[in-house]
């Protein structure tokens, strides 16, 4: 059976092996950042749960799960959902702080 | 014979993302509950961490981000058509799967001898807003939970397929979308370490 192929994408450079272990180490590192930060005062875990916490997630959205290396439509539909859900958290906590 | 195959792998994983926004809305929508709850109760929610175990939390977040790893490295794998390591690698990520869910069966089996599950008499004696945690606890970590199970009957499906060569070095889109899944199932977790486990 001779089948065609019919695809709408060029084909692209993939990434290798290292650049993902690297990720997972650093992703290793920021975590153990995040439980020494939780050790130290109940302020420095807050702050880790706001900065570290958003940066592992945005290694793993931008490399495990490709994000650098697709087009800007899969971007703007992650952040307008990031957004959505932002609108609707300064909502809640506005009308908690008019209560 | 002769036969055309249209494939849209661009459209396949953009279908794939659309699908993982509303699983995002779903979880977004428990955190924003969660982060009101903590505003509100903020002792109860402390000393609810503490009644956690979080060295197993901590271990089984370095279960699941290396099984991030070894999915996203048997893409690399198949994308090379070195398909005993791509295999391998699938593999390892269902094992690494089911380690998470034997220590979190282990974590909820003594929340449960301790009395803490919910609608239980003890639950039922402690402050409200200890009864508010331990509820986001059970629900988020359960509806994760759901999801791992759901992760691994999949990636299971896409080792077969590598096996019988359903998914080879032209043709992947299948274990791309299977391995987002997995990724989204990663973050969720990295998001309820630091909120559950590390609260205390």
């Amino acid at each position: 059976m001779n089948d065609t192929l019919h695809s709408h994408e060029a084909p692209i450079e993939h990434p290798g092996y290292g650049t993902f272990i690297g990720v997972w180490l650093l992703l290793l590192l920021l975590t153990g950042c995040l439980v020494g930060l939780s050790h130290v005062s109940q302020t420095y875990a807050v702050w880790g749960l706001m900065t570290l916490t958003p940066l592992k997630a945005g290694l793993v959205f931008y490399y495990f799960m490709h994000l650098k290396y697709e087009g800007p439509v899969f971007k703007i539909v992650i952040l307008v959902t990031l957004g959505t859900l932002l609108i609707f958290f300064a909502l809640l906590f506005s009308d908690v702080a008019f209560r | 014979m002769s036969g055309h195959v249209h494939r849209d792998d661009l459209g396949s994983r953009l279908g794939m993302w659309l699908f993982l926004v509303t699983e995002m809305v779903l979880f977004g929508g428990l955190f924003i509950g969660y982060s009101y709850m903590r505003y509100r109760y903020p002792a109860e929610f402390h000393h609810g961490g503490m009644e956690l175990n979080a060295t197993l939390g901590v271990i089984n977040t370095l279960v699941l981000l290396t099984s991030s790893l070894t999915v996203v490295l048997s893409i690399v794998a198949v994308q090379r058509a070195e398909k005993q390591r791509a295999m391998a690698l699938l593999s390892t990520t269902l094992g690494l799967g089911l380690t998470f869910l034997v220590i979190k069966g282990f974590e909820w089996s003594a929340k449960f001898h301790h009395g803490l599950y919910p609608n239980s008499a003890h639950l039922a004696t402690l402050p409200p807003g200890e009864q508010v945690f331990f509820g986001l606890y059970f629900t988020m970590t359960g509806l994760h939970g759901v999801h791992v199970i759901a992760g691994l009957s999949v990636l299971s499906v896409m080792l077969w397929w590598v096996a019988t060569d359903r998914i080879r070095q032209d043709r992947y889109i299948h274990l791309e979308n299977s391995g987002l899944y997995w990724h989204l199932v990663d973050v969720i977790w990295i998001f309820l370490l630091p909120l559950f486990y590390l609260a205390a």
